[in-house]
């Protein structure tokens, strides 16, 4: 175990190698450069591989080809660089290959500002890419989080045979924090399934393709198993303060972090708030919503980086309609206002509440 | 304990540098510590900041509303800023650059230090901000200033000159902070 | 008594789904007899495209991978570059590799990756009906140039082996037609040079391949072998367009 001083992207990067990725591919875009650019650094060091596609699209499928090989393969990317890897992460998906992607969300849509924002909620947890695959998404809210994750995350992608996303903002990738790194895991040979030479008349096929309805019914069939068992054995999630809270708060990644503050600060004033803060955003930890008493809290407050609001509809979903929600918001590379927060909360304890309806 | 500091001015005079570095001498105490830099196109030629958390307790917001020092290298970030600076806080000034008129009514205590002027004389305004990072190590107390040294010299320089150079740039700045206090 | 053909062990005994009189049948048969000659079987990793290629996951007996439209260039990217002790090749369309995949295959041939790519150019979108391709001849029609392809609306067809020679990193370029028995012989001799040169690390190596579609062509199979002779290599001429130096000092 080694304590290091860190910029975000950096200790994902170096995270990932300790994790086993020996290849990477990548295309620049702000604010996750400094992924590809350790990589192109770190990864032939450790006899691994670093690819500069020409683009978006390239790279995940020169990840794609990595994996169908065997290897444990890496990219990352920002939101308009995430859209174009979509049709890749399906095919990922529909081949069944192992890979993580790194999402490091800013403002959008379109172009937008390359400043932090958590806009690509619905990207990362239900619309990555076309056919209705799901992915595991972490959404880490601290570094040492984010580089446990990205470590366990080749050994999920592994085990599902399917891509996990890491989705954290701007704000993550570019902050630096005392890390604890993993030690280096021991690399496994390539697993039965990969391509490596037929052996005999016995040869492997990837492929993204079904022959039929009913093979491709089966297909979809077989990986909302594999999505059920998310559900119920996968699911991470933190609950701050939540036992006696009347006031929860709804957030993750950075606007998780700075609700923790908020939760604090109001505790401090004699103000039962609490944090729901969804670790993995798919699976989605709806229990924890759930399961809140709506006799003792009184109003659920999703916080997010996002207008209009995605996180929403999962709480909502959670909560159902015993509990009323609201929310504190911001985008375009602004931060939850703590202060904006606190006084959210103030006011609701006043009675004072404007719900918020789905849009 | 929970210090929120912010470094601010233009791109180009070692800002987020001096930031980190306070960053990394936070961590070398094993205290908890993040260090935030604004990226952006400002980060091309205009104003840059950072922001650095120093606590011994875990840090949450990463963010901070209100500062307890802010240390301005320019007047625009000077300008911008103090307004952020809580009651009692501290405001570290490039008073080369730098006029502090403006928040002398304020409930906040001010430190001039006329670090350009002082990293000429040494023979290069890049070496401002070590003197402003050893200016404010000196007076705000947060961090062992000694180890702070050794910290500071082993990320900044292998070559002999840099070396120096940032050495005399520390020690003007922990000078400095004793004529001003 | 001695076996004088048979079908290539790196084919399977499966039939052939190709349309009547289609050479991509013929294409593959020769490259999985070169596979057979090199002994190369247990070694190689056939990525394949979407179009009629895509058939080849019935057809192959090799280590497949089915790659998304266009992009099996960056793909074969991936794997030689986790395994370089395969034989890595792509198998495309005009329409995959011309098209919607022009990027991967100018930066994996720019960046000399060491894998072969052949390209079957029928000079039509095959498996969604005959649309028209960037090969597709000048005037020849198709379901989207019903009057003939007009270069003052579509531009004229893309030559695709004369752009990758003009990179620097590729080893060898040549185009091959299979329209009589004597340029099939030449391909499956072109072939085999490739996987030659990929076998010493020589970098990438590009076969293209002048192939018919007398479904979407609108012609008997025997009608498309003379088109490929009397048009399709006027604009398409067969050669070498860059070959290994040492291979030129040879000649």
């Amino acid at each position: 175990m080694t304590r290091v001083f860190m910029k975000g992207c950096e200790a994902i990067a170096e995270a990932a190698i300790r994790g086993g990725c020996r290849f990477f591919a990548g295309y620049p875009i702000t604010p996750q450069n400094e992924i590809p650019e350790y990589m192109s650094r770190e990864l032939p060091r450790h006899g691994g591989v670093f690819v500069q596609g020409e683009s978006e699209i390239a790279s995940i499928y020169m990840v794609y080809g990595a994996a169908a090989a065997g290897n444990y393969a890496m990219t990352s990317s920002s939101s308009p660089g995430i859209s174009l890897k979509s049709e890749g992460l399906s095919y990922l998906a529909a081949a069944k290959l192992p890979a993580v992607v790194v999402s490091v969300m800013r403002a959008g849509p379109g172009l937008g500002t390359i400043l932090p924002a958590q806009n690509d909620y619905f990207q990362a947890t239900k619309a990555s890419g076309h056919g209705g695959f799901r992915t595991i998404t972490f959404a880490p809210s601290t570094l040492q989080e984010a580089v446990d994750l990205t470590y366990q995350a080749f050994e999920y992608a592994q085990r599902d045979r399917n891509p996990v996303i890491i989705a954290i903002d701007g704000f993550l990738g570019a902050i630096m924090e005392p890390v604890v790194l993993p030690p280096f895991k021991e690399l496994k040979e390539p697993p039965k399934w990969a391509v490596t030479g037929k052996k005999g008349k016995m040869y492997h096929i990837i492929t993204p393709a079904t022959a039929n309805e009913n093979s491709q019914q089966a297909f979809n069939l077989q990986m909302e198993k594999l999505y059920r068992r998310w559900a119920q054995e996968d699911v991470r999630v933190e609950e701050y303060r939540v036992e006696d809270a009347e006031f929860v708060f709804a957030a993750y990644g950075t606007s998780g972090r700075v609700c923790k503050s908020v939760v604090n600060a109001l505790r401090e004033q004699g103000v039962k708030a609490g944090l729901i803060r969804p670790i993995t955003i798919n699976p989605f930890p709806y229990r924890s919503f759930e399961k809140l008493d709506p006799d003792r809290v009184k109003a659920v407050i999703v916080a997010e980086m996002a207008i209009p609001p995605q996180l929403l509809y999962d709480v909502r979903v959670g909560v159902g309609r015993a509990i009323p929600i609201t929310i504190v918001r911001a985008s375009g590379g602004n931060i939850i206002s703590q202060k904006e927060a606190v006084e959210k909360v103030l006011s609701l304890q006043k009675g004072e509440m404007d719900y918020e309806e789905i849009i | 304990m929970l210090v929120s500091i912010m470094i601010a001015g233009f791109g180009g005079q070692g800002v987020m540098l001096l930031g980190r570095l306070i960053g990394e001498c936070a961590f070398e105490e094993n205290l908890h510590v993040s260090f935030l830099p604004a990226y952006g196109p400002e980060q091309r030629g205009g104003t840059a900041n950072c922001t650095v958390i120093v606590s011994d307790e875990e840090i949450a917001a990463p963010v901070a509303e209100e500062l307890d020092i802010l240390c301005a290298m320019n007047q625009p970030s000077f300008d911008k800023f103090i307004g952020k600076v809580k009651a009692g806080g501290t405001v570290y000034i490039n008073k080369t650059l730098v006029n502090a008129d403006k928040a002398r009514e304020r409930d906040v205590e001010i430190v001039e230090i006329d670090a350009d002027n002082l990293a000429y004389q040494l023979g290069t305004v890049k070496v401002a901000n070590i003197i402003m990072l050893a200016a404010f190590l000196a007076t705000a107390k947060i961090l062992n200033v000694d180890r702070a040294r050794e910290v500071v010299l082993k990320k900044l320089g292998k070559k002999q000159e840099l070396l120096e150079l940032n050495r005399q740039a520390f020690q003007c700045g922990l000078e400095q902070a004793e004529k001003t206090s | 008594m001695k076996k004088l053909y048979s079908r290539p062990e790196s084919l399977n005994k499966s039939a052939s789904g190709f349309c009547p009189g289609c050479m991509h049948g013929t294409i593959t048969k020769i490259t999985a007899q070169v596979i057979d000659e090199l002994e190369l079987g247990e070694k190689t990793i056939c990525c394949l495209p979407v179009g009629c290629g895509t058939l080849g996951l019935l057809y192959w007996n090799l280590d497949l991978v089915g790659c998304a439209h266009g992009r099996a260039p960056a793909v074969a990217t991936g794997i030689k570059r986790s395994r370089p002790q395969n034989l890595v090749f792509t198998y495309q369309g005009d329409g995959d590799l011309g098209a919607i995949g022009t990027a991967e295959i100018i930066h994996a041939a720019n960046r000399g990756e060491n894998f072969t790519t052949i390209f079957v150019n029928n000079s039509i979108y095959g498996m969604t009906g005959g649309q028209m391709a960037p090969t597709t001849l000048v005037g020849q029609k198709s379901t989207t140039s019903p009057t003939g392809r007009d270069p003052a609306l579509a531009g004229y067809p893309m030559n695709i082996s004369e752009i990758i020679a003009s990179l620097r990193a590729p080893a060898y370029v040549a185009r091959f037609a299979v329209n009589t028995p004597a340029n099939i012989n030449k391909a499956k001799a072109g072939i085999k040079k490739a996987f030659e040169i990929q076998l010493r690390n020589g970098g990438f190596t590009f076969i293209e391949i002048l192939s018919n579609c007398p479904t979407n062509w609108g012609m008997t199979p025997l009608e498309t072998l003379d088109f490929i002779e009397e048009q399709t290599m006027k604009q398409f001429p067969l050669g070498i367009f860059k070959e290994p130096e040492e291979e030129i000092d040879k000649c």
